[in-house]
């Protein structure tokens, strides 16, 4: 019955070899650091266009952004077969094209850009014409009102941006005044009229919110308002000069960002990804741009399926994490695997708001799981009513803390309801049986191992090892091997014969 | 709380480890993976998991095991339960896929429609079926998987015994390693573990000399006692009965279901003598608390043996008389 371990033995050294081999390989060739730190925060923006083909010739112009203050374009790149792409100027603008002789059913295109985020960098940019609008000509009430609220704002102000600001703080305030003005025009396009209207040169200008891991996110429009050759964004909701995320101007030259000829129901939506990038090492980027078999990395994916990987890839850390914990300790969780997709869920929720949802919906559950004990139902039916019951309590929780205007609380919908319902089943049976003690235990240890993993997945280190060297999953695919035939006690086995070694 | 903070200093982890070591203890993961794994074959395990196909193995092998008085395998049958119990004293309904003594609940007396449980209460007949749909439902069943509940006839204690435990019926767990016996305890219900004989639920376990099912030692969760905390019994005098006869069917168990390494639960019974309860392809490592020994240094002697599945029942007694008494 004896089994040669040779083979294993094997095994594990391949693995370990194959591993450190590819890591090696992506740290030499393409100069990823092992270490992040002492780097460039680099932004991978994707730009995705969908539309539906007329079968006739297509021609696609999207509007690419340029190096602009804080923002230096390190490269670009667009995935589009069949296609043939060219960058042409229109108006003095820069811009891709794409056309295609034949556009049939659905199209999808990629323009992709790189842009290292750079505070010191300006970029001088030649302010907007000042052209006299259609919009305040003629009479009539709403040419009246737009009046007003330029001239209390312009009491209010000092210089353009001041201006720009009261102005919006106008908008905000006079809302019936508003409703009026904004059955003729856009609110985007009477800002611009007013502030034109009294000098202060400013446009319309699309931007795209720099948010790592965003998907499918949308252009916003912004207000870029000049004084001489200065230039600040506002958004013309809040008034705030400085939005909480960095804004990259997409398009600002009063262009459509998207503009489909032989085409209908197109769509551009945008993916974000927040990189960290050795600062001497930008020129490389280039390379890495063509693919390269041997380079095992996720960077020469599209950004949105990177950003869902910059997750996954973090995965084979938490069961590592619950692997060592079980066999090593011997620590106790309820469902072997459970307290990884908690971690999971905490890093959608942060930890405090995450910790607190997941002890109110499990206790919740359990007393609602005693009351269905009562009635004697058949499990199946049993952990359906658990299942509804969890996702009413979530829908409570989010509208309740709400209300009390605490938006983390909306977060907690994140939870994997499924596997928590199963969760209160197991720990109320387990109530029954062995008592409260036992419940506590495993799931005090779930949510032990559940913040251990959390941590661990969110540390730096953790996150850029992970995300820039496949080849380390290899090294952890070992390592739970290793562990695997690991027969040695258990920590917590120490403790239990404590009694026997004593004598 | 506070015992466990000895863990957190390496010097007295690695000395406890060491100890450990030398005490030959065996720790959950070398049993799973050197004796569970190696030994018991995957495929056997559907006959230890399922109560239901263990008695129907050991009915056909003529072992000593308590009646099957019926199968309630759909909720309709729940409501003609009273058929299959109507004329019996007593009685034992539980899962067939249960563990840990859940879901077993023993009638010992009939009288006018109501039922007694071994702790005194009275149950009614409507009480009695829902505990039986509950069964049906996988309330007690690993992972909630549908069961069926089996009903058998009622064990009694040897009066050798009975005195030992309070409410329920005491049994007796041997390890039985590639067929020979290795180390035997008696587990015993008691107030704390309510009327349960495990022993994560609080219940004393007294092990066992193996040559002769005298009480070695006892202990009640991992700490050593001398008296029975409920009747102040001294553990020590505790003698089994038929011991040669309880060996011999627990070598029996191994060569019906061919599992290497074994935790076969017997009962010694007033009138049948030793009775087979079930069988565990997954035996606990407590047994080693209850007789202060360490299983591996008996396991180990085992395994140097050349195919000691193929000896005579008698030859593997032997064996362990002269190698595992006290
Ligand atoms: N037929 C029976 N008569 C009396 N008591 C029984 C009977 N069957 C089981 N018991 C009691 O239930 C306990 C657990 O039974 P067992 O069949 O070993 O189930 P488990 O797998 O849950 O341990 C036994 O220790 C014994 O006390
Ligand atoms: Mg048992």
């Amino acid at each position: 019955m004896n089994h040669s371990k040779t083979p294993f033995v094997i095994l594990i050294f391949l693995l370990v070899f194959a591993g450190l081999a590819l890591s090696w390989h992506r740290h030499i060739t393409y100069n990823v650091p092992w270490l992040p730190g002492e780097q460039q925060q680099v932004w991978s923006v994707e730009a995705r266009i969908e539309f539906v083909g007329e079968n006739t010739p297509a021609i696609v112009s999207l509007a690419v952004p340029e190096t602009q203050t804080g923002f230096e374009r390190i490269s670009e790149y667009t995935a589009s077969p069949g296609y043939g792409l060219e960058f042409v100027e229109r108006g003095g603008v820069r811009r891709a094209e794409w056309s295609v002789r034949l556009a049939q059913g659905k199209q999808v295109l990629y323009y992709r850009a790189e842009y290292a985020a750079k505070k010191m960098l300006q970029v001088k940019q030649a302010s907007a014409q000042i052209v006299e609008s259609k919009l305040l000509r003629g009479s009539g009430p709403h040419i009246t009102v737009a009046r007003t609220l330029l001239e209390s704002a312009k009491k209010k102000s000092a210089d353009e941006f001041t201006l720009t600001r009261e102005l919006i703080r106008e908008f905000n305030n006079q809302i019936e005044g508003v409703f009026l003005l904004e059955q003729h025009a856009s609110r985007e396009a009477w800002l611009v009229a007013l502030l034109q209207q009294v000098g202060v040169a400013s446009r319309r200008v699309s931007v795209l919110e720099l948010e790592d891991g965003r998907r499918r996110s949308q252009l916003l429009d912004y207000l870029q308002v000049f004084s001489g050759d200065d230039y600040v964004l506002f958004d013309p909701f809040t008034g705030e000069r400085n939005a909480e995320s960095p804004v990259l101007m997409w398009e600002y030259h009063s262009q459509p960002a998207l503009d489909v000829l032989g085409g209908r129901n197109s769509r551009l939506s945008f993916s974000v990804i927040e990189q960290k990038m050795p600062v001497g090492d930008l020129v490389v980027r280039q390379r890495e741009m063509q693919s390269n078999l041997l380079d095992f990395s996720i960077h020469t994916l599209p950004l949105s399926e990177q950003a869902l990987f910059k997750g996954i890839l973090l995965i084979p850390i938490g069961v590592l994490v619950v692997c060592l914990l079980r066999i090593l300790i011997g620590i106790r969780t309820a469902g072997t695997f459970m307290p990884v997709l908690i971690a999971i869920s905490f890093i959608q929720t942060s930890l405090v708001t995450g910790l607190v949802g997941f002890v109110l919906i499990v206790g919740t559950g359990l007393l609602i799981r005693g009351y269905l004990s009562q009635l004697n139902l058949l499990l199946v039916a049993r952990i359906s009513a658990v299942i509804i019951s969890v996702i009413i309590l979530i829908a409570l929780l989010a509208v309740l803390s709400y209300q009390l205007g605490l938006s983390e609380g909306l977060k907690i919908s994140f939870f994997p309801m499924i596997i928590l319902s199963w969760t209160i089943e197991r720990m109320s049976i387990l109530w029954e049986e062995e008592g409260g003690q036992e419940v506590l235990a495993q799931v005090g240890g779930s949510l032990f191992v559940a913040v251990i993993t959390y941590a661990l997945m969110m540390n730096e280190y953790v996150q850029h090892l992970t995300f820039n060297f496949l080849g380390l999953q290899l090294v952890i695919m070992a390592i739970v091997l290793i562990l695997g035939t690991y027969t040695g006690y258990r920590l917590f086995e120490l403790q239990r014969f404590y009694a026997m070694i004593k004598k | 709380m506070f015992a466990a903070l000895p863990l957190l200093d390496p010097f007295s982890v690695f000395r406890r480890y060491k100890d450990m070591r030398s005490l030959g203890l065996l720790g959950m993961n070398q049993r799973n993976h050197k004796y569970i794994a190696r030994y018991n074959a995957r495929s056997l395990f559907p006959i230890v998991d399922n109560k239901l196909h263990t008695k129907e193995l050991a009915l056909e092998y003529r072992l000593t095991t308590p009646d099957l008085l019926g199968v309630i395998d759909n909720q309709h049958d729940a409501s003609l339960l009273d058929r299959f119990i109507c004329d019996k004293e007593g009685f034992c309904i539980k899962p067939a896929k249960g563990s840990g003594g859940k879901g077993i609940l023993v009638i010992k007396a009939c009288e006018q429609g109501r039922y007694q449980k071994t702790n005194g209460d009275w149950l009614e007949l409507a009480a009695v079926q829902r505990h039986v749909s509950n069964i049906l439902a996988g309330l007690f069943s690993l992972g909630g998987a549908t069961d069926v509940a089996m009903i058998e006839t009622l064990l009694v204690p040897s009066h050798a015994l009975a005195k030992y435990s309070h409410h329920g019926v005491p049994d007796i767990r041997v390890i039985v390693f590639r067929g020979i016996p290795v180390m035997a305890m008696m587990r015993l219900a008691c107030t704390e573990s309510h009327g349960k004989a495990n022993l994560h639920q609080g219940a004393i376990g007294v092990g066992l000399n193996i040559a002769t099912g005298r009480a070695i030692n006892a202990v009640q969760r991992d700490r050593c006692i001398e008296r029975h905390p409920d009747t102040g019994v001294l553990l020590s005098e505790l003698q089994v009965p038929r011991w040669h006869e309880l060996l011999r069917l627990a070598c029996s168990c191994h060569e019906i279901c061919g599992l290497g390494y074994l935790g076969v639960d017997l009962v010694i019974d007033e009138r049948e003598g030793p009775a087979l309860l079930e069988l565990n392809a997954r035996p606990g490592l407590s047994i080693q608390i209850a007789n202060n020994a360490g299983l591996l240094p008996r396991l180990r002697q085992i395994e140097a043996i050349k195919k000691p599945e193929l000896w005579t029942v008698d030859k593997k007694i032997e064996f362990a008389l002269a190698h595992f008494s006290r």
